[in-house]
């Protein structure tokens, strides 16, 4: 079989649905429910944070978008066709995953081999493979580190490189699972930015967050999951509003301060600083970001 | 009481000092918070304090650790692990590997301290308690999530009842809960006498935790103080560390000439 070099140009327009959930159902072997009858359809474009306390189910959930997991019962439906009829080798043309253990996911010797494999294994070869690592790496900020063993990083690094060799595939879904753990607050901004890139290109980005200011400012749609299911899913001015707190409080999930504050001083659902100064009636002057 | 004093250190096989001139003092039922941006050397730092570097992974070591008096240098291996001990950011680099149960992995600290099977079970059942882990004592500790790798790891810290703990990020990969549990089982174990010091970017557990704070750059200690004072210092930014929420919407409220003490009531009041 042939694999087409990914579309990282043709992106469909938005609207239509790129990832769908009918009644997915995941169990473990030995019993564990852990995806427990999720109806989710996510269009392309989305920025769509997933949120929820560990063991909810969401990182189970993911996997079934690039066919590491094969549902117990429901189906996946990727790009309108059943996952199931599809290779994993072929789903991974359309839907990208960094893991959120770096080490799971890192083999090669060098960054630069590491950040080819992924490209390579789907058809990217010459002038476009270059192109494409060098624009991962540029990304994540370790374009200096090509020739570097990847377990000479330090462990936010690694996850860096993990991201790259996922951006190096051009697939028009990307899913990052904690992109901002054990980063720093360069990193973390960083990863906003690279968000927000793949978004303006057209791009769908699922993310995996247990930062509610990360998921509050970057992601335009936010879905909680408790116990295998989805218990909420809407804006991040919807989903952190005072009226969605007790759902969140049985997630043992928290809105960001600003949420909070907002909420004690009635001036609505503010879920990022922005909105609650702009809500203050505070200037939105340039606010000093460290390295943008 | 942990010490060091004038600490520099360089891996082995490298010709750089990567810590310089360290000097740090945790008191008993101290916590001290540890802030920097990545790869600045908090890592390490860790190690170092821990006793692990150089005695378990070489490197060289100029300066001194001393751990209730005692220099770290004259410190048996076991006799180390039993003054303090050393929580890793990854939960996998910290599972044993040969446990089939999480309650066995737990268990392995205190029984690697020679303890009665008494009190190995007893301290076990205790760490499961307190950071609410009896549903996954049966599990295979392979076969956690990450958030509950951390959490079976910090249970086997706290199973050891040490007297100083170093913690690397020991939240990292927590979700609000498991932090908030975290934060309640740390500061329990301070209150015991236990010392403790916690690299951490979530500052905003530190602000709640931590008496102390020091901030690492480039292998040296460049902020140390009062928490409040620390976090509410602007060279924070530079250093590519966030601010806790509080101190920074406190900070961005002056900066917009919106008066802070109208939203005061409201920020102590959301932040409880």
């Amino acid at each position: 079989m042939t694999v087409s070099p990914p579309a990282t140009t043709s992106a469909p327009a938005a609207g239509h649905p790129v990832l769908t959930t009918e009644g997915l159902v995941h169990v473990y072997p030995g019993g564990t429910r852990a995806v427990d009858g999720v109806d989710l359809t996510i269009t392309t474009g989305e920025r769509v944070a997933i949120v929820g306390q560990n063991g909810s189910g969401k990182t189970t959930l993911v996997r079934h978008f690039n066919g590491l997991l094969r549902p117990t019962e429901g189906r996946v439906l990727v790009d309108g066709a059943d996952a199931a009829g599809q290779r994993v080798a072929h789903l991974a043309t359309t839907v990208g995953l960094a893991f959120q253990d770096p080490d799971r996911q890192i083999f090669a010797g060098k960054v630069r081999s590491e950040v080819a494999f992924g490209p390579r294994n789907i058809g990217l070869r010459g002038a476009a493979l270059e192109a494409a690592i060098t624009r991962a790496l540029a990304a994540t900020g370790l374009e200096g580190e090509a020739d570097t063993n990847p377990y000479d990083l330090g462990y936010s690094r690694r996850k860096l490189l993990a991201l790259a060799s996922i951006l190096a595939m051009g697939t028009p879904v990307v899913i990052l699972d904690e992109p901002t753990t054990g980063q720093d607050a360069r990193g973390v901004a960083r990863v906003q930015r690279i968000v927000a890139d793949l978004a303006a290109a057209g791009r769908t980005v699922i993310a995996i967050s247990h930062d509610m200011r990360f998921v509050a400012e970057g992601f335009e749609r936010v879905v909680v999951m408790r116990d295998g299911r989805i218990v909420l899913d809407g804006s991040p001015a919807e989903a952190f509003a005072e009226a969605a707190w007790p759902t969140l409080a049985s997630t043992f999930l928290e809105p960001p301060l600003a949420a909070r504050i907002g909420a004690r001083l009635g001036v609505g659902s503010t879920p990022t600083d922005e909105s609650l100064l702009a809500a203050l009636g505070g200037t939105l002057a340039a606010p000093a970001d460290t390295d943008t | 009481m942990l010490q060091l004093s004038g600490v520099s250190y360089r891996y082995a096989g490298y010709s750089n000092e990567v810590l310089h001139d360290i000097d740090l003092r945790l008191d008993d039922g101290e916590i001290v918070g540890l802030i920097g941006p990545n790869e600045a050397g908090k890592s390490t730092l860790c190690l170092v304090a821990s006793g692990l570097a150089p005695a378990s992974i070489g490197g060289s070591l100029r300066g001194s650790l001393t751990l209730d008096g005692v220099p770290a240098t004259g410190l048996a291996t076991h006799e180390l692990a039993e003054r303090v001990v050393v929580g890793f950011q990854n939960p996998n680099t910290q599972r044993s590997g040969i446990a089939a149960t999480v309650f066995e992995e737990i268990a392995l600290g205190p029984m690697n301290l020679g303890l009665p099977v008494d009190e190995t079970v007893e301290r076990t059942r205790e760490a499961v308690a307190r950071l609410r882990l009896g549903e996954l004592i049966r599990r295979d500790p392979q076969r956690l999530s990450g958030g509950q790798a951390q959490l079976v790891g910090i249970a086997s810290l706290l199973a050891m009842q040490p007297r100083h703990v170093i913690l690397d990020e020991p939240t990292a990969q927590l979700d609000p809960a498991g932090t908030r549990l975290v934060g309640e089982a740390l500061r329990s174990l301070a209150g015991s006498g236990t010392s403790l010091l916690i690299a951490e970017h979530k500052t905003d557990l530190l602000d709640g935790l931590c008496s102390r704070i020091l901030a690492i750059d480039s292998g040296r200690i460049v902020l140390d103080g009062p928490t409040a004072t620390v976090f509410d210092d602007p060279r924070l930014a530079a250093l590519g560390v966030e601010p806790p929420a509080r101190a920074r919407l406190v900070r961005a409220f002056r900066d917009r000439a919106i008066e802070v003490s109208v939203v005061e009531d409201a920020l102590a009041g959301a932040a409880s």
